[in-house]
Formats: C-alpha cells, structure tokens, sequence
C-alpha cells in the first residue's frame, strides 16, 4: 500500500464520521435533502400530481368534444385547457418522471455512491413545483391561462396573446434552469462516477439512453430560453423578432421553437426506450438482443433529431429544396428506430417468456409505438401532411408516441422496480386490472382519432361538424375510462408503499443489473464502495 | 482495481441552501410576470420589489452556497473524482450558454439571410413586396424597417474595435494569470487576474458608452427600431451581461487569492471562471464579426 492511498484511507475515516448521515424527518428531510433516491421519489410523485392535474383538464376537453355545439366551457378556455394540458403534460409529467427514474436507478445502475453534485440535484427537482405554481396561477387571473397552444406559435403568444405572456415565458425559464442543472447531473454521473470496470460498453442501456437524452437537453433547452425571450420581448418590449413590419418573420419563431421542439420530442422517448430494453430482457430470460447496435441506434436518433425540425412546418411555404430535405431526414429516423423495435421482438424470439405487469405493459410499448411510428412516417411525407396538418391524425400521431409509448414504458418501469423502491410486491390483480383497463380504453381514445384527422377534424377546436360526433363520442369514453383507471395505479401504488408481501433482493428471476444485488427496500446509501468486479461482469 | 485504491466520494449532508435557491428563482419568475404585465397594462404593483427580493435572496443563497462549498474544499473533503465532477459540470454549463447564444445568433443569421430578403421580393415572394409594401428595400442592416422606422448602423470602428482589443487582451491575462498559479508564482498571478479584471470593467464601462451613443438623437438606434435594433441590442446585451457575470466571478477569485486560496494543483473555482472569461471573449468574436462588421 503507498503512502498516499494511507493518506486516502485516514481521509476516509475522516469522512465517515462527519458524513455518514441518516435521514432527517418530517418535511425537513425532503426539503433538504442530498440523497438520489429521496429526489428521485419527489420527482416520481412531483410527476403524478401533474399528470392527474392535466389528466383532470384533458377530462374537461372530451367531455366539452363528447358532442358538437358548445356545452360546458368557453372556447378561449377550451384553448386554455389544451395549452396548459400540453405544457403540464410534456414539462410536468413525462419529463420529470423520466428524471425521477434517473435519480432513483442511474447510481445503483453504475455502482455510484449518489449522484455526481447532490445539492445541485435538489435544487433542479424543487424549482419544478413552484414554475408550475407560476404557470398554474395564471388560471385565476383576469387575463386567464395561456391560450396559444402548448407551442406558443408567433403571433398568437405575441400580437394577439390574453396577457399572460409574461408569466408563461419566465416559468418556461426556471423549468428550463431545472432541466439544465438536472441534465448535467445525469451527464457528469455517468461519465465520471461509473465503478471501476463498468465501461462504457458495459453500461446498461437504460443508463445509456439517459445519457445521450441528458446531452439533448443541454443543448436544446437553452434554445427554448432563447425562444421565449425573443417572445417576451416581442410582446412587452417592442422588439419584432416575429414581425415583418420590423423586418421579422414569424415563421422564424417556429423554425427555432421546433429546433428546440424536436430533440424534445425524443428527450420523452429515448428514455422510454431504456425502459423496455430493460424490462424485455428480464422478462424473455435473455440478454437484449443487438445490445451495440442499439447504443448506436439511440445515437443515431439523437443525433438526427437536430435536423429533421422542419417537418413541423411543411405547410408554412419552405423553399421546395427544404421541404424534400426534412422529409428524407425525417425518414431516415425510421432506420435506427426499426433497429430498435427488430431487437426487443429479436429478444423475445425464442426466450422463456412471462406476462408479468411491466412485461405486458412494455409489450404493448412496442406495438402501439410502432403504431405511433407508422402515423410519424405517414406525417413525414410532404404532400400527404399538407392534407394531414393540423388535424386529429397528428393528435393521433403524437399521443400514441407520449401515452401508449413514454407513459405505458414510465409504467412498466414503475412495475419493475416498485419492488426495489418501496420493498414489497404490488398488488397482482390490481395491476393488471390497471394494463387491461388501460390498454382497451387507450385504443377506443386514441385510434378512431386517425379516422377523425384524415376526415378533417382540425386539432384544438370546442366545436365541430355534425358528421364528426359518432367517433368523437366514441373518443370521449375512452377518455374518461382512461382517466379513471389511472386511479388504479395510484391505488397500487399506495397499498405497495403501505404493505404487501416482502420483496426479496430481485424479485424477478431473469432481472440483470446491480440494482439487484442490493436489499429491498433499497437502503438509503447504496455503493458508498464499488460494486464487486464480479457483479459487474454478470450484467 | 481494488477498493482499497477507491477514492470515497464526498456526498454532502442535507443543505437548506437548495430550496432557498427554489424560492428565490420562485421570487424573481413570479415578480418578473407581475412586473411586466404591470409595466404593459401601465398599472404598479408589487412585481419589482419581489423581483429584487428574488435577487437579494438568490445572492443570500449564492454566497452561502458557495461559503460552504469552498470551506468543503479548504478542509480536503474534495476527491480527484470531485474535482472532475465539478470540472465536467462547468464544462456542459457553458456549453449550455453557448447554445443560449446559438438562438440568437440563429435568429441574426435567419433574418439576414431569409427573412429580410423575402421581405424585399427575394425567392418566390414578389407579390409580399408589392402587396404589402412596395417601397421597402432589403438591405443589411436594415435601417428602414418595412413600416417606416428609421435607424442608423453601428459602425464597428471606434468603441467596439477598441472593446475588441480589450476583451481579447484579458483573455490573454487571465492565461498568464493561470500560467502565474501553476507555477506558483502568487505575485504575478495577482498583477495578472488584477489586470484581467480592469480589462473587463473597461470593456463594460465602454459598452455603457456605446448603448449612451446608440440611444442618443443622433443615432436613434433604440432596442424597438426594427430586428436590426432587437438583434443588436439582445446579443450585445446578453453579452454584457455574461461579462459583468464573468467579472463577478474574477473578482471573487481575486479575493480569494488575497486570501491565500488555490495552490497549483487544486484551482478548480479558479479554472471555472477562467473557462468562463475564456467563453465570454469567443462570443464577442463572433458578435464582432456577425454583429459589427458584416
């Protein structure tokens, strides 16, 4: 032993007695916290609070659409509805839930002690609760909720915009502060605290596609920054960014929103993707298939999503060179996502399969994504979008990507891993009461909404024609069925965190990765030394 | 590898300094909101003072933060491995400010390139020119909007060449003032990182000129005269702002080295804000080549 690895362990000592710290209690303990697992369940929680609050509003829409004429609310507060139900969802559930699972599994993941700056990591979680206060606060003023669309198109959000404005652009600011402080800390954890012997090639995918979501989060939220100040100032202080009568144009907005929008687009998939390359596997009793190839893959998506933004704004009058080149950009994407969808039908070829609740929801993952995938395709030829615009094919399109593909893979997680988090088994027959519901009420909401869109029924309307309300009822159903047996899983939820049977260490046979080599309930320090060489091997 | 050769990792206890920070940026976001619609709606209200308070606070919080952080570090608390966590996370940070600055700079080059041409009849939009107005010309820098706001042009000669020469040699001082710390060469390092921060108070001093000339009658270029003025002013004003915040953090460092903090192979607060000078000196290239002189 040298002399300076001495010097280390007396160091160690040192560290041991003035910072092996417990929990504290009561509120004290979340606020204050520096522990990943801590911040990670207040992202998880922090994450269903808001899909319930903009569930709740979604439930407000289908029931104003359950027939045509106006009913239940005013069409300014219709468009109010659909905005902030787009914000919350995007910003305040799917993201944060995502982050919550990075918290929670990426050190247990890599052998890490916590993750890399953990009072940094508090910071970004508690910014979250009060930039969706600010943006929720705006409901009960006089000027209202913003009105313009989760995608604040120029003018709408400027010229024309309720005044609300001001209180849109800086919660987006601080959510963005939030995103960006939370993606470095996923960035420098994975590079730099990964154990020794856990190379890059070793990583789980799962803590690979947080990766390279992390590094699309650093360089496309500072850009939404850009875009909503530009918007601010616009609005408030004359400038005419999105203006030609100043020289401006306010197809320039949309060009940097969705060059901020894209990658977005694929921060709320990529790591759904980790999930199911996670859960496939373990329930198939096999490695993932293709492993390489599938790091290569996400890369790829990611890489192209910096390319392919205009495919948002076909019908905005590009330049006909501009249109052909999104459009065989956006094509190309459906490469390295086939790679993906091949692997995880190649790693159930032929495994010894079981249906438990995360298997059956990321089996549903895989098809009714690709559902989601094959709309994308139809969307990314030019012409057929002219026709396609606007219209319930895109609602179509991107809720079968964000519910039946993010959501349903945020819940085959939550299943996979509730065991390790709280320390018991969930509850069987509610669960799959939960996938079943879902599953069958999801499909009656969602796809007769692809009917509706290549009919004519234009996105973001209180009203519409006659000939549009037998599916629109329909629709509406499903809605509410959906919404209602989402309570199951809060329901599961809690009974699991309550009680339940005890989950052993890994309670699922086919289970890789070093999650499972800690107890369960996973105890509040976990690898303050490296995981062995051995186990790192086995995954 | 054994454990035995594994550094522990310093994971700090519970910090009430985080959700002060929350609070904080809560106070500023919230008071910004209230402040500007009160400002649009002509109505005063309390959005200002909570505005400042936000300010006040997250300063409270910063210091504190950073007191902490740095006793941490006097005290040995800090691994190799923190040091590059911490190295890493200033890296991405600024990385992310670079990005910041791509939208803008994205937004300069598109009205150059695109939006005002068309503007003009350029492409396939003849008929916006002469349908809307046909007596605007397209020319950079757009001195005479399409509804009829004037402006004049700020030339690169004068203050904004000098501001150049400046910026530039600071970057070169804060070098040697790097240079002076790893040999362990404190007087020097202290002559240097004194003169860099000098060089970075002139150079925001003399953008305080340039703003007083650009708004004076003679120039009249104000922030609303059109996206030649939005663009100027938003990209040379978040600039700024990245100076006077890089200067803070100098300055800060130049306390601390009075104090007898740093030693060649511990500095990494010193190499942050150095990193972060060396990038606010990269942007103002690139401002003085889209922004001035092209």
């Amino acid at each position: 032993m040298t002399t300076d690895a001495i010097a280390q362990d007396s160091h160690d000592e040192h560290h041991d007695d003035s910072h092996e710290h417990g929990k504290m209690t009561g509120i004290k303990r979340w606020l204050y916290t520096t522990n990943h697992k801590d911040i990670g369940t207040l992202y998880l929680w922090f994450a269903f609070i808001m899909f319930l609050t903009g569930g709740a509003m979604a439930m407000v829409i289908r029931a104003e659409l359950f027939q045509p004429g106006l009913q239940l609310v005013e069409p300014d507060f219709f468009n109010q509805l659909t905005t902030v139900h787009g914000l919350i969802m995007v910003f305040g559930a799917i993201m944060p839930a995502f982050t919550g699972f990075a918290n929670w599994m990426i050190p247990m993941m890599i052998g890490a002690p916590d993750m890399a700056l953990p009072r940094m990591n508090n910071w970004s979680f508690w910014i979250l609760p009060f930039a969706f206060a600010i943006l929720l606060s705006s409901f009960f003023m006089e000027s209202g909720a913003p009105n313009f669309g989760w995608t604040f198109y120029a003018p709408l959000s400027t010229t024309y915009s309720n005044g609300s404005t001001a209180f849109f652009v800086f919660a987006v600011h601080i959510m963005g502060i939030s995103s960006i402080m939370g993606a470095i800390n996923i960035v420098v954890t994975i590079m730099n605290l990964r154990a020794p012997g856990m190379t890059y090639m070793k990583m789980p995918l799962f803590v690979w596609t947080f990766f390279i979501t992390a590094y699309l989060l650093i360089a496309v939220m500072p850009v939404l920054a850009g875009v909503v100040t530009m918007l601010l100032t616009d609005t408030y202080f004359g400038t005419s960014f999105f203006d030609a009568a100043g020289g401006g144009d306010p197809v320039m907005f949309q060009h940097i929103f969705w060059f901020f929008g894209h990658p977005e687009v694929y921060i709320m998939i990529l790591p759904a993707f980790g999930i199911v390359s996670t859960t496939i596997p373990a329930f198939s009793r096999k490695r993932l298939f293709g492993y390489s190839s599938m790091v290569y893959a996400t890369s790829s998506i990611a890489l192209l999503s910096f390319i392919v933004w205009a495919h948002h704004m076909f019908t905005t009058g590009m330049p006909l060179f501009g249109e052909l080149f999104f459009m065989y950009c956006t094509m190309l994407i459906a490469v390295p996502t086939g790679v993906k969808v091949f692997n995880w039908v190649a790693t159930m070829w032929r495994g010894s399969l079981s249906f438990e609740t995360p298997m059956l929801f990321s089996i549903a993952f895989v098809i009714l994504f690709t559902i989601g995938g094959f709309s994308g395709l139809m969307l990314a030829m030019t012409p057929v979008d002219f026709q396609y615009h606007d219209t319930y094919f895109v609602v179509a399109h991107f809720h079968y990507v964000l519910v039946t593909g993010s959501l349903f893979s945020i819940y085959a997680g939550a299943y996979y891993w509730l065991p390790k988090w709280t320390g018991h088994m969930y509850n069987d027959t509610l669960s799959k009461w939960h996938f079943w519901c879902s599953l069958i009420s999801v499909n009656l909401l969602f796809f007769p909404m692809h009917f509706l869109g290549l009919a004519g029924m234009p996105r973001r309307i209180p009203d519409y024609a006659l000939q549009f309300a037998d599916f629109n009822k329909w629709v509406s159903i499903g809605g509410f069925a959906f919404g209602i047996s989402q309570l199951i899983f809060l329901v599961v939820v809690i009974k699991c965190i309550r009680g339940g049977e005890k989950a052993p260490a890994k309670p699922w046979d086919g289970a890789l990765g070093l999650e499972w080599t800690v107890a369960s309930p996973a105890p509040y320090h976990t690898f303050s030394t490296p995981p062995a060489q051995k186990d790192i091997d086995n995954i | 590898m054994t454990n035995k050769e594994y550094e522990s990792y310093y994971v700090p206890s519970q910090s009430h300094w985080p959700i002060i920070g929350a609070v904080a940026l809560f106070m500023i976001a919230f008071g910004a909101g209230n402040y500007v619609t009160d400002l649009a709606n002509e109505e005063s209200g309390y959005g200002g003072y909570l505005l400042l308070a936000g300010i006040a606070l997250i300063i409270y919080m910063l210091v504190g933060w950073f007191s902490d952080v740095i006793n941490e570090s006097l005290t040995g608390k800090y691994s190799h491995q923190m040091d590059n966590s911490f190295r890493q996370g200033m890296s991405w940070f600024i990385f992310s400010e670079v990005m910041f600055f791509v939208a803008f700079f994205g937004a300069l080059l598109y009205l150059r390139v695109f939006s005002v041409p068309w503007l003009g009849g350029a492409g396939n939009n003849i008929e916006t020119g002469a349908v809307l107005w046909p007596d605007f010309t397209a020319i950079w820098p757009l001195i005479k909007t399409p509804d009829g706001t004037t402006t004049t042009a700020m030339g690169w000669f004068g203050l904004p060449l000098i501001n150049t020469v400046l910026l530039m040699t600071s970057s070169v001082t804060a070098h040697f003032a790097h240079s002076a710390l790893l040999k362990n060469n404190r007087s020097a390092l202290k002559a240097w990182l004194g003169l860099t921060i000098l060089l970075g108070v002139a150079f925001i001093c003399f953008q305080v000129l340039e703003y007083a000339h650009g708004y004076s009658e003679e120039m009249r270029l104000y922030l609303d005269s059109g996206v030649y003025g939005n663009t100027f002013y938003l990209l040379t004003g978040f600039h700024g702002m990245h100076v006077t915040l890089g200067c803070i953090m100098l300055i800060i460092m130049w306390l601390r080295v009075l104090k007898g903090h740093f030693t060649p192979g511990n500095h990494f607060a010193f190499q942050a804000a150095s990193w972060y000078w060396h990038f606010v000196d990269v942007v103002w290239v690139m401002l003085f080549v889209f922004v001035y002189i092209l």
